[in-house]
């Protein structure tokens, strides 16, 4: 590891002012960034930690109905608190299904959604080609082992998947990423938070240098949302295909349906067609599921091999919206 | 605000004060293995990945080997070493040997803290839920039902039945 220098910021505007310099990054849980640091994915100078900031942790209901998370909310305490797991439960069974329950005291909400890739060649021990790592230095995945990659809004430069559970909740929830920058903040929409590899793979997100995720606010109760998660193990493991799913029911009518996938391209992907075709459809009407999910991942793209994610995606959205129109309230 | 390459750390590990000079690049984990002696915690992945340097930070399970040693300043740290009381095993370490919940041992104390930490968060009321929230730490011996076994003891005697 290389070395850095380290200081603790004692209030929001000392870690602004000091976190777009070059060469350094915010700590808050610390469970990504020590790994990147041992890999050599991050090399900073100036590690500025963040855990001294006061507030940033609460999680209060906004006038409205919706709820306002502070970023630095450990994972445990947001699945657990009651309003989250009540009125969000996608939100909370995204959370529980990530990592283990000793990272989840650590890793905080803000900070979750800005893990990197989990593609192999990219956190290889061993600098392996790879454009996120070296730019210009090739994709060892696209001709590759590739069978936990991408399906969706990939580039011969990058097949990675983004990884995080409680971002494909997010997405499914509208949520509201609230930012804040020395030279202003902004909300920024989940869908809108994490890019697409095309010629720029190295690029994860849209935040700029020294941008902080302070908080993240959700809109009105989403009761009818459910989370399924598809993986070769029953727990501690990341996603092969993940669904999040977040319904309005009028009875056993569809008003609305949000529906993001998980691990399936580089940001959690809605369907949005499958979206459109599910309003005013019955909940419990399998054949015009089905048939909206076919129609929204015709334009899925499979590499060498991964062909099985396509099915794989529409079977757990099928069933995340079978589980999210069951729950009763 | 103030940036170092190296700092003192003072906290306390089992109820004992420390002032420890330190690398900003130590771990929790290596602070207590490399700079207090305590090796108890044990140093498996490095990764976050297996659990084995599980230890309790201000009462709340977390991997040791995730945590910058400068983070833990004022902060209150338990480790194995720090279980038994008056030469007594914790509980769960006397369920761990009755249960026969090990065979080499590695991934032992960083069981036995999350299983502390998880009988006392109350996710041991069923064996489902005993083994999801043990997840994290792994054994690659499979001493798995033995563990569970072990929890599953210690927990209904902590409640009381």
């Amino acid at each position: 590891m290389q070395s850095f220098d380290y200081g603790h910021a004692a209030d929001i505007g000392e870690a602004l002012a000091n976190g777009d310099a070059p060469n350094t990054v915010f700590l808050a849980g610390g469970t990504e960034l020590l790994n990147w640091l041992r890999l050599g994915v991050a090399k900073p100078a100036r590690v500025i930690d963040l855990a001294r900031l006061k507030g940033f942790a609460d999680i209060t209901r906004l006038p409205g109905g919706g709820l306002r998370i502070g970023a630095l909310a450990r994972l445990n305490d947001v699945a657990l608190n009651d309003d989250v797991a009540r009125d969000y439960p996608v939100l909370s069974q995204a959370i529980l299904k990530s990592a283990s329950a000793q990272l989840r005291n650590l890793a905080t909400i803000g900070g979750n959604p800005l893990q990197k890739t989990r593609c192999g060649y990219f956190r290889a021990e061993e600098t392996l080609p790879c454009n996120k790592r070296k730019l210009g230095s090739g994709c060892s995945a696209l001709k590759g082992i590739n069978d936990k990659h991408a399906i969706f809004g990939w580039s011969e430069a990058c097949v990675a998947t983004q990884p995080s559970d409680p971002a494909t909740a997010l997405s499914a929830l509208d949520a509201l990423y609230v930012t804040e920058h020395k030279d202003g903040g902004r909300r920024i929409k989940a869908e809108d938070l994490h890019t697409l590899p095309g010629d720029t793979p190295h690029i994860d997100n849209a935040l700029r240098d020294g941008e902080l995720i302070v908080g993240i606010e959700l809109g009105g109760a989403a009761r009818h949302s459910a989370y399924l998660k598809l993986r070769e193990r029953e727990s501690y493991e990341f996603a092969i295909v993940s669904a999040a799913v977040a319904l309005d029911l009028e009875g056993d009518r569809i008003l609305r349906a949000r529906i993001a996938l998980g691990s399936v391209a580089h940001k959690p992907w809605r369907l949005n067609q499958a979206e459109c075709a599910l309003s005013g459809a019955a909940a419990n009407d399998t054949a015009a599921i089905r048939r909206a999910l076919d129609a929204s991942l015709v334009g899925a793209k499979t590499l060498a091999h991964n062909a099985y994610k396509v099915r794989l995606a529409k079977n757990a959205a099928e069933r995340a919206i079978r589980l999210a129109a069951a729950r009763t309230w | 605000m103030e940036f170092r390459s190296h700092l003192t750390v003072a906290l306390r590990v089992n109820g004992r004060s420390y002032e420890v000079p330190v690398d900003t690049r130590t771990t929790l984990l290596d602070l207590l293995r490399e700079h207090l002696e305590l090796t108890g915690t044990k140093k498996g992945c490095n990764f976050g990945e297996c659990g084995a340097c599980t230890v309790h930070l201000n009462g709340r399970r977390v991997n040791g080997c995730m945590i910058l040693a400068a983070s833990v300043e004022g902060a209150e740290v338990t480790t194995i070493e720090g279980l038994a009381e008056d030469g007594k095993l914790h509980p769960v370490q006397q369920a761990f040997i009755d249960h026969d919940a090990f065979q080499c041992g590695f991934c032992t104390p960083g069981q036995v803290m999350s299983a502390v930490a998880l009988i006392r968060e109350g996710h041991a009321r069923s064996a489902a839920e005993i083994r999801e929230w043990m997840s994290g730490n792994l054994c690659r011996c499979s001493s798995y039902p033995q563990i569970l076994s072990a929890v599953e003891a210690a927990a209904s005697q902590a409640t009381g039945g």
